[in-house]
């Protein structure tokens, strides 16, 4: 077992200036560095040109239809690099090699032909290649800054495979004491520190021995010569989570739902909460489901709290108003066009029933479904999705008991309804009954609506709903 | 015609086990299977299972199979372009995109679909259609059918019966070939043309052509028919037992991992994202009061999505700043219409509470909606 010396750190630099003289960092491009690999002293990665290979039927030239690869990222062989048309046939080109793409020599929509080049690839070294090709100056690879670390300014010798294992076992090569030539990384070495990490059980290697850097603050134990023939302790460290973070642009319902929130963040909101006792109107709407089924109608709980709602806001119309920008003026909206949130596929729209207050509960059950087969079709149009002066959410039907609903402007109000329940309760006898309880959470805006506002309108929906036999004396 | 359940193959436990290997291993060089399935992505996932996880070096298959009503547009093609998406969403036809080449077709239970599985160096589309116009021929000798060099199937050398495309990957292919026997003419021309006007891409476009069903022929012929003519006759070339196995494509432990190839094939980036980057120059002409206001509209979109927005307006016709609020929210947005409505409605919400504003920016949504 032989044992590195560690080279200092002046030998590393010099062979970092004799780079420096022929390429210069700051003008690096893939194609230059192509040339100067070829003409620098020091062997390099070999570059192979992967030519198109035959398709059939005695095609000779494709369209290049889209790249799955870029300049400068790694391929395994059988990756697919690129999709090429030809005549009605679609040919997906995979890779024959190991390596780091290095130049395309096609754009999209250009004309390749067969036997020509297609990509230039930079062979690995670790792949059995005499010379051994060491990347200095790692070019950007789409990954990560820790597959290139700097020790104290000194970049870390590797190999492009051994970078990438690094890289997929979540290592940072600056933790990594190499025990190649100048001290370059192997992939004993990286095998080595993965086996110190999770315990695991590696067959001796010749290399095995690792001396820590004089430089190092910490001092990495030193393997002692019989350590590789005793088992190692387990050792109870978390294994390398390999997940990575993800970016997304924000983008659609969710950009628009940032745009509606953040502008709600100027209403001041003030909460009200309350049970209805739905005993009754489940009843009701037992009787009446077959009814409207036979109308073609599917009849759920929402056209009642809806139709509710608006004889509500008959009674208090500051709840179907808007404030003006400068909070000037309220503006009384005669029609009540109450929003209904629904819960898509892309996300949450709020469609509106227009001019609830002259509708009835199965007019408002027919638009609803109109509503919600286009929702979930993601067909709703402009005029279905504005105009809302007061909305409801029944997030019940997911779960739910009591919410803090965000008011969407310009309305100053919006109700949230959770989940029905049965749960004992006492009747006026004093005897515990079953009810069918379910909670509403009401949001109001406190610049124009107070509190004892939104508690009598609440007072009002609530009594209709609990005996609805009383919507039928203040029914337009 | 002997039709066997895939559940009577008594080899299949011991075989499922080696995904690459040699699947429903039967001992002889062809199989033909059939799906019970008439969902399109179902369908085209079975395609893409086979061709990624059998080896067909001993033995070929051949696929049949039905849609009902989808249009299928071609890898490398542009929806916008190929079809009418309004008519497709008012009628309730499916939208999907093939990994395999060429042209737009529109599929319903009137048109057969037959896919030809190879292994890379097998891969020869004239031998396989030749072998349909020898099956068709055999059926009813009468019928006037041949293959053009464009890979069509003609009849009566005028009306195109069938259409091909051809998918080839590391070590498999597969040529796949409609037939129309008795699909709704109206409703294919209707859906197949796009009212897009100033639609400017390199997708590849598709080559209109005079169509005709087998059955305007021969009101004898049925779609059982013509698919028990092929696969007899592919049972005779591939000296195989002429019977057909039904398969599933709903059934995991068959064919483990084709619901996630079935889903990914109805996702939005896949079927519009995939679109090459196009551009589109065009002008609204809207009816504002008493006067028509002509509006040129630019948009570069890349991946299904709008890159660049540019809406000409007469000036201060919108308020400046409601303006790039709406130029910014289209940015980045998808080209498509549920998206584009969700935004500008929105921002309709944020505006001050002014008729005349509102009944303007409806009117110039709406119309740009029209668009998509």
């Amino acid at each position: 077992v032989c044992i590195h010396r560690v080279r200092s750190c002046s030998s590393i630099r010099f062979i970092k200036s004799k780079y420096v003289c022929v390429f210069d960092k700051s003008a690096l491009k893939f194609s230059h560095q192509q040339r100067l690999f070829r003409t620098s002293a020091v062997s390099c990665g070999q570059i192979v040109q992967f030519k198109l290979s035959d398709i059939g039927e005695g095609i000779t030239e494709v369209t290049v239809k889209e790249w799955y690869i870029k300049e400068g990222d790694s391929v395994s062989q059988f990756d697919s690099i690129c999709e090429v048309q030809s005549d009605k046939a679609s040919v997906t080109i995979t890779s024959r090699y190991d390596g780091i793409i290095r130049k395309l020599h096609y754009s999209i929509d250009d004309i390749a032909f067969v036997g020509k080049p297609l990509v230039d690839i930079e062979i690995d070294a670790s792949k059995g290649v005499a010379s051994e090709e060491d990347v200095v100056e790692t070019p950007p690879m789409s990954h990560e800054e820790h597959t290139h670390q700097e020790i104290k300014g000194h970049k870390t010798l590797a190999t492009p495979a051994v970078r990438r294992l690094a890289m997929e076992n979540n290592i940072k090569l600056s933790e990594v004491v190499g025990t190649g030539k100048d001290n370059r990384i192997l992939k004993e070495d990286i095998l080595n520190y993965l086996a110190k990490q999770t315990g695991a059980i590696l067959p001796p290697s010749p290399k095995a021995e690792i001396v820590p850097p004089q430089r190092r603050a910490e001092a990495v134990p030193a393997a002692p010569k019989d350590k590789a023939r005793k088992i190692p302790v387990p050792v109870s460290r978390p294994i390398a989570f390999a997940g990575k973070d993800k970016t997304e642009p924000v983008t659609g319902f969710q950009k628009a739902m940032v745009k509606t929130m953040s502008a709600a963040l100027k209403i001041p909101h003030f909460g009200y909460s309350d049970e209805i006792d739905l005993t009754q109107l489940v009843q009701l709407r037992e009787e009446l489901k077959p009814l409207a089924e036979i109308r073609g109608v599917k009849l759920s709980f929402m056209p009642f709290f809806i139709k509710a709602a608006s004889l509500g806001l008959l009674q208090y119309p500051i709840l179907n108003a808007s404030l003006d920008e400068n909070c000037q003026n309220v503006a009384y909206k005669a029609s009540h066009n109450i929003g209904v949130a629904m819960d898509t596929e892309q996300g949450l729209i709020v469609p509106n029933v227009k001019n609830v207050q002259v509708c009835s509960v199965f007019d408002i059950a027919v638009e609803l479904n109109r509503l919600q087969s286009l929702g979930s079709a993601g067909q709703l149009g402009t005029n279905d999705l504005t105009g809302g002066t007061f909305t409801l959410s029944n997030i019940g039907t997911i779960g739910g008991t009591y919410a803090k609903p965000v008011i969407l402007p310009p309305e100053v109000a919006i109700g949230a309804l959770g989940k029905i329940q049965v749960l004992p309760r006492f009747n006026s006898k004093g005897e515990v009954f079953k009810a069918q309880i379910m909670n509403v959470s009401w949001s109001a805006d406190h610049r124009i609506i107070d509190g004892a506002t939104m508690a009598r309108f609440s007072n009002l929906w609530k009594s209709y709903l609990e005996n609805p036999a009383s919507m039928l004396l203040d029914l337009k | 015609m002997v039709l066997q359940s895939l559940k009577n193959c008594l080899w299949l436990p011991c075989v499922l086990r080696t995904p690459k290997a040699c699947f429903w291993s039967t001992p002889s060089g062809g199989l033909i299977i059939q799906s019970v399935s008439n969902d399109v992505y179902q369908n085209l996932a079975v395609e893409d299972w086979i061709h990624d996880h059998m080896d067909l070096e001993k033995q070929q298959v051949l696929f049949l199979w039905r849609n009902s009503p989808a249009v299928v547009i071609g890898r490398h093609q542009n929806p916008w372009q190929e079809c009418n998406l309004r008519l497709l969403r008012q009628k309730n036809i499916k939208l999907a995109r093939r990994r395999s080449g060429g042209g737009t077709v529109y599929h319903d239970l009137g048109n057969i679909n037959l896919t030809f599985f190879t292994t890379r160096k097998k891969y020869e589309r004239m031998e396989n259609l030749k072998l349909v116009v020898k099956a068709l021929k055999a059926l009813r000798p009468q019928l006037d059918v041949h293959v053009t060099d464009r890979y069509d199937i003609l009849l009566d050398r005028q009306y195109k019966i069938s259409g091909t495309a051809a998918k080839l990957g590391r070590t498999s292919a597969y040529h796949h070939c409609t037939l129309l026997c008795n699909a709704d003419k109206f409703v294919l021309s209707s859906v197949l043309k796009s009212p897009f006007k100033g639609l400017k891409s390199n997708a590849t476009p598709s080559v209109p052509a005079l169509v005709k069903n087998l059955f305007e022929e021969d009101p004898s012929l049925t779609s059982e028919m013509l698919l028990d003519a092929i696969a007899k006759e592919y049972a005779v070339q591939h000296q195989i037992d002429h019977h057909i196995t039904l398969i599933n494509p709903a059934d995991e432990t068959l064919l483990p991992g084709i619901s996630d190839k079935t889903k990914e094939l109805q996702t939005w980036e896949w079927v519009y994202g995939k679109t090459p980057k196009f551009s589109i120059s065009t002008c609204l002409n809207m009816v504002y009061k008493d006067s028509v206001l002509d509006v040129k509209v630019n948009m570069d979109v890349k991946h299904g999505r709008i890159e660049v927005c540019n809406i000409d307006l007469p000036e201060q016709w919108l308020p400046p700043v409601l303006y790039s609020e709406l130029v910014k929210s289209l940015t980045g947005s998808k080209f498509c219409p549920n998206e584009i409505t969700t935004l500008v409605t929105t921002l309709l919400r944020l505006c001050p509470q002014d008729d005349e504003l509102h009944s303007r920016w409806s009117l110039l949504c709406e119309n740009m909606i029209r668009l998509i």
